[in-house]
């Protein structure tokens, strides 16, 4: 690839990281798994002055779920680390569900989660499972850490909520409410396509009730798209083959998608309508068979 | 006693390929490994417009970049008359747009410098102004009576057609369809497709003042025709040319024409001095060199009600891009359409043909088998299904109601080939069994009340192979012959020289093998190279499937000679007079005394050694091989397939690939290139396409856009051999290498429509994108993939 000059920093600490993204004024870039920049260095698109190599700041790499259920992952844990955690499965059903749907094997083993998030590609699963799960990201910068919703931090299609001078550490999903559960569903026409249409549902249950329920879609429209309030419905009660229905139309009619040679808008909104119910469903049936 | 034919890899023998130890070790040499002392590098500006007036071109800015040692434009060229190109269909190519662009992709500008990213930078520093005109993106457009003339740099040219060309007998189709019973009609776009090669093409040119000699490492499939067409555009006289192609990272048609690249590389050099690199990028390669199809075909067939076909109406209208650049040999304006049907028995055809500029990329009879028999026989096995559904007669019966019998060899086709051999119904019968045919139409039923759309297609066929004889075939008047160059070496060891050109056949292997079954020495003794005009003998190259049954006949008739001079060699070391003498494998023996012999190797010591009075010394010579028909393999193809009718998703549960491609070399080899062209078809049939929105942008132009389908996708194979060895092919084989593309897309659509034929459904195009299933799942309406794509916000 022949992509544009740019100047390339590797730094040890996230606080050198940071100082040489402070004095750069905006025009560096962070480089962690690469997997959507560096094609971007490589068709020009994006053409940084400086590279600011993250992956040699050691301690970022990691999956850590709390007593209470908190699920934290550090700004350099690959995809492939959430696909094959054993942890994952139990603590976050959803994140588990969406790994192994992440572009393809290749990328998932560079590419990292938070980047991904960062990335803010409306086309992302992680930031739609992240928004399906209430999920927030930690910032640091020269006056430290704060913390931002995944809601707010997606701003627009390829826009963050960043400073220039801030580093994405951590991405956190906040303890559920009772047991996590909830699943993943994207249409690829083949393993790394961009996808058609993709549904994240998350359901927080206690017993067979849901506690708690978020959506997010992605594909459908020109940013990452919160279903949440569509799926409210379904909070404080049990799933029944109508309320998934209601809930499933309601997801269909939150997405914004196009018509382009994937299919036409309402072909998109069938795809969403029809993955809410066979999440939902599958986890209808779960349940059931727990109680 | 006679060799082991097996044992010393010969006919038959799966011998893993000699090419595979240098690829996988990162050993092989290909055009971007070869570096020369003072290479420059050179990188192409490529117009963004499909079609736009060029007002003004301003380099400057380039030559302001430190490194940057030459910028081409148009204008240039054109002071050197090279500006445009003649394309090996008669028609002329841009080199460098002058004029105006006329496909997204174009050619504007080249920067020749140090390195290839100055190169890069340079390209972005040129400023082009450009006024945007109407674009034609399908040949519908283009034939609109106010549509804008692409081609208004010709003269004689008033419209945007290319040609109009007509074949078979109107009269007696038309009495075929005056007594028809029922008379059934397909429609279909054959979507436009890119071989999308691993290796995009490439070149480095090295033209020596010195010794005026022009060296250039390059791309091609064929390249002593490269090297006959230099001669003619750069004016350069043919010995002091020297084209050698390296190793090839694939090709599938794409690396047949001479593209722009290539020349403005040799002009580079000889105004530089220097030895000049080009290497295309992934998007120059998708979005400007040899694609395939983009072809609508509509026709209709007379039948009568029991079954029997009685003639068939056909019309194509093809889509060739700016310029009528199609390299193929034959001479007929649609390549090879007419081969369409040619398994079936048919009394009476008629076929129309009109061909369309429009502003997009040119040429069209790349990827693995077209010369436009991939459209063809695609559209045929549409037809059929179509057929048999209106007939209401199960598919594989009124196949084997309209199949060429065996006992018809050789067989005239209602367009005047001359199929020669095949067991067709055995192939038919191989495949209904391992599909288990018989109880599918149940098992479809009993899916049918569980809610799930099951379906099988057939696809079957045979495909002229192997262009070709010189009495119809030929390239700018050179006849499309083959040629094969044999020296045995003094030990018995040998080297062997094709004209015919590898990019992953594994003709290292295979001539080997050919060589071994005729001579008994050793495959592994025998070294194979190809590529070097100025070493290898004149031929036409690899493409067509034409390799062994042209270049390969030649290598088993050059053999032969060698096996001639050194029976001699054998009499006059046995003492015995040649007509005493016999052959098996690998020696010569006293037909009154088996025990008493000479090897191969002892024939070959002897020929530079004690040789025999009067006998030139040496074990040496070649041989032109030109083929008196085509060869004829037969596929049958089978496909089951689930839809998904929330979705449209579709996945493919069995796929049985039966094919008589004659005798086989390399078995191994042979299913290696089955399982290939599968995954190619499956490919085209699921998501691999290029289209173009209004503006003629290709939509495309990047892995992103193309999809291949990897592992993950591509459904596993289960192959079957039935064997009919070509009657006038000295070994038997038939060509083989391109079967499975041209008969295996209909295969998976037919398997899809038969899933969703309860809707009214008749035909979905390639690619069948859930969406489209989808679409006629729900409204039971045929859906069609001509571009414009639609996109709205």
């Amino acid at each position: 690839m022949y992509p544009s000059r740019f100047g390339y920093e590797s730094p040890k600490t996230v606080e050198e990281a940071i100082a040489i993204l402070d004095a750069s004024g905006g025009e560096a870039k962070i480089l962690a798994g690469g997997q959507s920049l560096v094609p971007m260095l490589k068709l020009r698109f994006a053409a940084p002055e400086m590279l600011v190599d993250i992956n040699n700041i050691d301690g970022l790499r990691y999956i850590n779920v709390e007593a209470d259920g908190t699920v934290r992952i550090g700004a350099l844990t690959r995809h492939e680390d959430l696909e094959y955690s054993d942890v994952l499965p139990t603590a976050s059903p959803v994140l588990a569900a969406a790994a192994h749907l992440v572009a393809d094997p290749i990328v998932r083993t560079r590419g990292t989660f938070v980047g991904s998030v960062c990335h803010a590609d409306p086309q992302g699963d992680w930031a739609a499972a992240m928004t399906a799960l209430g999920g927030h990201i930690v910032a640091q910068g020269p006056n430290g850490k704060r913390t931002i919703e995944v809601k707010d931090f997606v701003v627009g299609p390829f826009q963050n909520a960043l400073a220039y001078n801030e580093i994405a550490i951590e991405a956190v999903i906040p303890a559920p409410k009772g047991k996590s559960t909830g699943s993943y569903l994207k249409l690829e026409r083949r393993v790394g396509d961009f996808a058609t249409a993709s549904v994240a549902v998350s359901l927080d249950m206690v017993g067979d009730v849901v506690a708690r329920a978020g959506s997010a879609l992605a594909g459908v429209g020109g940013r990452t798209i919160d279903a949440t309030d569509a799926v409210a419905s379904l909070v404080g009660q049990k799933l029944t083959e109508e309320n998934i229905k209601t809930a499933a139309e309601a997801v269909a009619a939150a997405a914004e998608p196009r018509s382009d040679h994937r299919g036409t808008s309402d072909y998109k909104r069938q795809i969403v309508k029809t993955f809410v119910i066979r999440i939902l469903t599958g986890l209808a049936e779960s349940s059931q068979k727990a109680a | 006693m006679a060799l082991d034919e097996i044992k010393i890899g010969g006919m038959g023998a799966s011998r893993r390929r000699v090419e595979d130890n240098r690829f996988i070790r990162g050993k092989g040499n290909y055009v971007d490994d070869i570096v020369l002392q003072g290479m420059l590098h050179m990188e192409i500006l490529r117009s963004p417009m499909a079609h736009a007036r060029i007002k003004s071109i301003d380099v400057s800015k380039a030559y302001e970049i430190p490194g940057v040692r030459l910028v081409l434009t148009g204008e240039m060229m054109a002071a050197r008359n090279l500006a445009w190109m003649p394309t090996l269909s008669y028609d002329t190519q841009a080199v460098l747009a002058t004029d105006k662009v006329r496909f997204q992709g174009q050619e504007v500008a080249a920067v020749i410098a140090d390195d290839p990213y100055i190169a890069k930078d340079a390209c972005q520093a040129i400023v082009v102004e450009y006024e945007a005109l109407p674009v034609i993106v399908n040949p519908l457009q283009a034939m609109a009576s106010d549509a804008t003339v692409i081609r208004d740099d010709k003269e004689n040219q008033p419209g945007n057609k290319v040609f109009d060309w007509e074949i078979g007998d109107r009269e007696a189709t038309d009495k075929a369809f005056a007594e028809a019973d029922v008379i059934s009609k397909m429609e279909l776009h054959y979507p436009r497709s890119h071989p999308s090669p691993m290796e995009t093409c490439g070149s480095i040119a090295d033209f020596n003042r010195a010794t005026g000699k022009l060296t250039v490492y390059m791309t091609s499939q064929a390249p002593h025709i490269v090297r006959a067409a230099v001669a003619m555009v750069a004016e350069l006289p043919e010995h002091m040319i020297r084209i050698v192609s390296p190793d090839l990272g694939g090709g599938f048609g794409n690396k047949v024409p001479i593209y722009p690249g290539y020349v403005i590389s040799i002009l580079a050099s000889i105004l530089t001095e220097r030895p000049v690199k080009w290497i295309e990028d992934k998007t120059g390669n998708l979005i400007s060199t040899g694609f395939g199809r983009d072809v609508y075909l509509k026709g209709e067939m007379a039948l009568r009600k029991d079954g029997k076909i009685l003639g068939m109406r056909m019309n194509t209208i093809s889509d060739h891009g700016a310029f009528y650049a199609d390299a193929q040999p034959s001479k007929f304006k649609i390549g090879l359409m007419h081969s369409t049907f040619a398994c079936y028995d048919l009394p009476a055809a008629h076929l129309t043909s009109t061909g369309y500029y429009t502003n997009k990329a040119p040429g069209g009879v790349a990827y693995r088998c077209s010369f436009r028999v991939t459209e063809a026989m695609f559209f045929q096995e549409r037809m059929i299904h179509a057929a048999a559904d209106d007939l209401g007669m199960d598919q594989a019966e009124f196949r084997r109601m309209n199949l060429v019998k065996d006992d018809m060899f050789p067989y005239r086709t209602a367009f005047g080939f001359l199929t020669d051999s095949g067991q067709y119904e055995k192939c038919l019968n191989v495949g209904m069994e391992a599909i288990g045919y018989s109880t599918f139409k149940q098992e479809q039923e009993e899916a049918r009340k569980r809610g799930k759309l099951l379906g099988i297609g057939i696809s079957t066929m045979t495909e002229p192979l192997g262009a070709g004889n010189s009495r119809e075939y030929d390239i700018l008047g050179i006849k499309m012959f083959d040629s094969a160059e044999l020296r045995v070496h003094m030990t018995g060891k040998a080297i062997l020289r094709t004209g015919a050109m590898n990019q992953g056949q594994g003709h290292q292997t295979t001539w080997a093998q050919i060589v071994a079954h005729e001579l008994g020495i050793p495959a592994d003794d025998i070294t194979v190279e190809e590529g070097d005009t100025d070493t290898a003998p004149f031929g036409m190259g690899t493409y067509a499937s034409r390799s062994t049954p042209v270049a390969g006949a030649a290598v088993a008739m050059v053999s032969r000679k060698i096996r001639a001079k050194a029976r001699k060699i054998a009499a006059h070391l046995l003492e015995v007079s040649e007509e005493d003498i016999e052959w098996e494998l690998g020696r010569f023996y006293v037909r009154s005394n088996k025990e008493r012999g000479v090897t191969i190797q002892d024939c070959a010591l002897a020929a530079y050694s004690n040789m025999p009075d009067g006998m030139e010394p040496g074990l040496e010579n070649n041989a032109y091989y030109d083929p008196p028909n085509l060869t004829w393999p037969f596929a049958a193809y089978f496909v089951k397939v689930e839809v998904d009718a929330e979705t449209g998703v579709w996945d493919v549960l069995n796929v049985v690939a039966v094919d008589d491609c004659g005798v086989r070399i390399n078995p191994m080899i042979v299913e290696g290139q089955i399982m290939g062209g599968l995954t190619e078809a499956y490919a085209m049939a699921s998501m691999q396409y290029i289209t173009f929105d209004e503006e003629g942008n290709c939509i495309g132009s990047n892995y992103m856009d193309y999809l291949l389908p990897t592992a993950w996708e591509t459904p596993g194979f289960e192959l079957h051999e039935v064997v009919t060895p070509c009657p006038h092919h000295p070994i038997g084989a038939k060509g083989v290498g391109e079967c499975a593309t041209v008969a295996g897309p209909a295969a998976f659509v037919n398997a899809v429509v038969n899933a969703v034929s309860h809707t009214g459904v008749r035909n979905i195009d390639m690619p069948m994108m859930p969406n489209r299933v989808y679409e006629a799942l729900t409204t039971g309406k045929d859906v069609s993939g001509m571009p414009p794509v639609r996109i709205s916000d």
